[in-house]
């Protein structure tokens, strides 16, 4: 065997998944990715319907929770790992992160910056010309 | 497993250069593995066009007036469900076993044509409220976040029925196999971009 040393392709378990993947071993992480989403999910529901938490705090949950699901998703559906032989998909991964957290924040941050020069209604101008 | 085998036998493995060329399946699945993040990357284009414009509804409807939460929670369910039948087709195909890839298939059709159901009923709703993509920037930037993920749903619904074909004209072939890894791989991204669909869009559409 001459494949120790290739990087694992995305979604296999194991370098040679097509003779030596056990079944039960993949429904059990299979499983468990599942129940730890639905357990997420339900988390993410319940957060934003209940009256018991401070309001404000509430979308700063919800991302936590999103982005714990994608963890969960990344981990056991698609079985990218920190292993060696996985260093190429890992890498992959952190780029396409850092672009969407590029793109998400720096739009964020520039139209917030736009809004707050925009020229104020009406009525704000109104008041200033007064006094 | 075989490193140790290896290392028993006295010879240190072959570097990946000295190996020559990984072999097919993982160069395609890699390949593959960077067009998903490119388009997880146009995706969250689409997700800051839809935050930025949130507010801008034009004395229109707001998110929380049109959306019905009982609905997403179960298009949610749907295509976490999928995703996981999905992933027992694959521990099938991995063992080769022929109706367990139809069943687990057949699932994860049926999930997914549930959850495109309810999104294309949901946005006839919405249209006939009035709702329409022209009547807000809230509402175009709605429409193209969620329905460009609804046609990835479509796509990957055609896909599928493309794969039973092969699997049941030409067997697990090589091409047939590293395909449906393909398709594996999209359908679990398309699931981790709806978690973030409906905490951005729905979640906090209604909860501020």
């Amino acid at each position: 065997m001459t494949t120790e040393r290739y990087d694992r392709a995305p979604g296999d378990r194991s370098l040679l998944a097509d003779e030596e993947e056990a079944t039960s071993s993949g429904l059990l992480i299979y499983s468990i990715g599942m129940v730890l989403a639905v357990v997420l999910t339900a988390a993410s529901f319940w957060v934003a319907n209940t009256p018991l938490l401070w309001a404000p705090g509430i979308p700063l949950g919800l991302a936590v929770l999103a982005i714990a699901q994608m963890g969960v998703h990344v981990v056991f559906f698609l079985h990218i790992t920190t292993g060696p032989d996985n260093t190429n998909n890992v890498l992959a991964l952190a780029f396409g992160v850092l672009i969407v957290l590029l793109v998400i924040a720096g739009s964020l941050v520039i139209m917030a910056n736009l809004n707050g020069s925009m020229m104020p209604p009406a009525e704000l101008m109104d008041m200033q010309m007064k006094y | 497993m075989n490193v140790t085998v290896a290392i028993d036998a006295g010879e240190t493995p072959p570097s990946a250069s000295e190996a020559g060329p990984a072999p097919k399946r993982i160069v395609v699945a890699y390949g593959f593995w960077i067009f998903l993040l490119s388009d997880i990357v146009m995706f969250s284009a689409l997700f800051a066009a839809y935050t930025v414009l949130r507010h801008a509804t034009a004395g229109g409807p707001t998110g929380a007036e049109l959306f019905n939460q009982g609905r997403v929670a179960i298009e949610t369910a749907c295509l976490l469900a999928s995703s996981y039948t999905c992933g027992l087709m694959t521990l099938a195909v991995n063992s080769r076993r022929r109706l367990g890839t139809y069943v687990g298939a057949l699932l994860t059709f049926a999930l997914g044509a549930a959850f495109l159901t309810l999104e294309i009923r949901e946005f006839a709703d919405m249209i006939a409220q009035g709702a329409s993509p022209q009547r807000s920037a809230f509402l175009s930037a709605f429409f193209t976040l969620v329905g460009c993920h609804g046609l990835h749903v479509a796509a990957g619904l055609i896909w599928l029925v493309v794969m039973m074909a092969q699997v049941a004209t030409k067997g697990f072939r090589a091409p047939v196999l590293r395909r449906l890894q393909c398709f594996s791989l999209f359908w679990h991204a398309l699931d981790i971009i709806w978690v973030g669909l409906f905490t951005v869009v729905y979640l906090m559409g209604v909860a501020s």
